[in-house]
């Protein structure tokens, strides 16, 4: 094992603790903008996608390439406006909730 | 690693981070999400310059980038309110696919006998990614009615699975001991492809959300293991921390409707024969009572307390706005009105709370499980509004049912039950409600939204 890949492993393992404490509690109202924020969040692979075509050299590899490219937009772009939308409405139903205490 | 690029993309696992922290509360849910944005666009912003484009690289990302945003965008900005979980399985399958093909593409430019630090991670990314764009096609079809929402079984279905993973695993091997080479690739995504088609399709339509949830954090492993191939910090990160939160988010899905996960992923198995075959037998001989607008409006203008039970078909129909203004027109008339919310109600949980915010009902008339589950005695009339499995009493006392030992509203304490249903027909689990044949039910049949104008003009005239 490598240093660099010692490295990385310690990212991963430290993220998995941290992935695990950080919604430790979440309302049943918000699971699924969560679970729709992380999808979004996992658009990370776009990075990935534009990296290998970049690169591309052989017809095959370019091809991957620009799916993979195309694909990972629509998960983070996709995700993150889905998200938004899903919490947008909390957002006008929390408003009126406040000023009248009841 | 230049070290701009590598505290760019610190900075993004930071923002990250928090946006997950802010995602889970309230409060600052829709923060979390804009937070979580910028550091998705910091990453990309600081990679992008590191990179060396050949004319064909630059060509197609644009071209991928032109096209993805546009099309992501829009086709999130348009969706329905009811078809939000489909479209989050969308955006999960092809995340989940684009790792895959990282991992190919990766491991084709290595060529031969990569070496085992980076063949793993990327048979991983592979089979994993396809799994989850497998499985995601698979819960898309289900959501969108492309496919039937009820479990599709059959004898030794378990055991299928079980030698197509076994079969997965076997080829991984021999590709990582043997002889790394691309033609081997191409059974082992196949297989994968497979497995996320055959692991989803037994499981019924309500449990997407789970499903849907579990393939996500499935991604999330994948991407982090593409991260491992590349030596992408960002990409192990980001990913490490969906795969963890997401399997986490999951088993608290599945807790939120009384269950556990593996439950919900194997337990459509043997319990739907038999399920089905009760509700064969309770579906006849037994009558139903079916009720006119003007007879159940006179019903409701007179009751003291009237809870709405609302589901799906609700959300289906569009009919928020009517309910408001049924409820609006029976609290003019001094009716008590409130609404049930089940955990679970709609296609995900919280989707019952979105829908009604869109129509304004006010947040202190809606009612969680637990709050107001000892009202129902009290209650003149429980109004279900397209919704069935959350109140089937055979999820407490039938230990066959799919649904047993769900949660649900006990609207059968009720002093009278409306269900407004387009038809006779089960609900999303595809089992048989036997308080519709209750005698203190009435049914009115007919889309939702058309009955509810209709109550509201039969309300106005009781």
């Amino acid at each position: 094992m490598n240093s660099e890949l010692l490295t990385e492993f310690t990212y991963f393992v430290l993220a998995i603790f941290v992935g695990i404490e950080v919604i430790s509690k979440v309302p049943t109202i918000l699971h699924t903008p969560l679970m729709s924020g992380t999808n979004a969040i996992h658009g990370i692979i776009l990075v990935g996608a534009i990296f290998i075509a970049a690169t591309a050299t052989s017809p095959l590899q370019i091809i991957l390439g620009f799916v993979a490219v195309l694909l990972a937009t629509l998960n983070v772009v996709g995700g993150f406006v889905v998200t938004d939308r899903m919490l947008e409405m909390f957002k006008g139903r929390q408003q009126p909730a406040k000023p009248e205490p009841k | 690693m230049n070290i701009w690029l590598a505290l760019a993309y610190l900075l993004a696992a930071v923002l990250f981070i928090l946006g997950l922290k802010q995602l889970s509360n309230p409060r600052g849910a829709r923060r979390g999400n804009q937070t979580a944005a910028v550091g998705m666009v910091i990453a990309l912003l600081a990679t992008i310059p590191q990179l060396h484009f050949s004319t064909a690289g630059i060509v197609v990302t644009l071209l991928g980038l032109l096209i993805g945003a546009p099309v992501g965008a829009i086709s999130a900005r348009r969706v329905h309110m009811t078809a939000m979980p489909q479209m989050v399985a969308a955006f999960n399958g092809v995340g989940g696919g684009a790792a895959a093909l990282v991992a190919i593409s990766e491991l084709l430019q290595k060529g031969m006998h990569p070496a085992f630090e980076l063949a793993f991670p990327s048979i991983f990314s592979m089979v994993v990614g396809g799994i989850s764009f497998a499985g995601s096609a698979i819960a898309f079809g289900k959501l969108q009615g492309l496919i039937t929402g009820t479990p599709i079984t059959y004898a030794g279905q378990q055991i299928v699975n079980g030698l197509i993973a076994v079969a997965i695993v076997g080829l991984a091997v021999a590709n990582l001991a043997i002889a790394s080479q691309p033609i081997l690739f191409v059974p082992l995504l196949a297989l994968a492809l497979v497995l996320g088609v055959a692991f989803v399709l037994p499981i019924g339509g309500a449990d997407m959300p789970v499903v849907i949830s579990l393939l996500n954090a499935f991604t999330g492993l994948s991407v982090a293991a593409s991260g491992f191939v590349l030596n992408n910090f960002a990409l192990i990160v980001a990913g490490t921390l969906v795969g963890a939160s997401g399997t986490l988010l999951t088993t608290l899905m599945s807790q939120a409707m009384g269950r556990s996960l593996a439950n919900v992923l194997f337990g459509a198995f043997g319990q739907i024969q038999a399920g089905a075959g009760g509700a064969a037998a309770t579906a006849e001989g037994k009558s139903v009572r079916s009720g006119s607008p003007e007879d159940v409006g006179t019903m409701l203008a007179y009751a003291r307390k009237v809870i709405i039970v609302p589901g799906y078909g609700l959300a289906v129909a569009q009919g928020q706005h009517a309910l408001k203004e049924l409820a609006d027109e029976l609290e003019k008339r001094g009716v008590e009105v409130e609404y049930a919310i089940h955990p679970v109600a709609g296609r995900m949980p919280g989707h019952m709370n979105v829908l009604l915010a869109e129509a304004n009902v006010p947040y202190e008339q809606l009612k969680e499980m637990d709050e107001i589950n000892g009202e129902f005695p009290s209650t003149d009339v429980a109004l279900v509004v397209g919704a069935n499995d959350v109140v089937n009493p055979a999820a407490l006392n039938t230990p066959g049912s799919p649904i047993y030992g769900m949660p649900i509203l006990n609207v059968d304490q009720a002093k009278n039950i409306v269900f407004m249903k387009r038809s006779m027909r089960p609900g999303f689990a595809g089992i048989d409600n036997e308080l519709l044949y209750d005698p203190k039910t009435i049914m009115l049949f007919g889309d939702a939204k058309d009955s509810l104008t209709k109550l509201v003009a039969a309300v106005k005239t009781a």
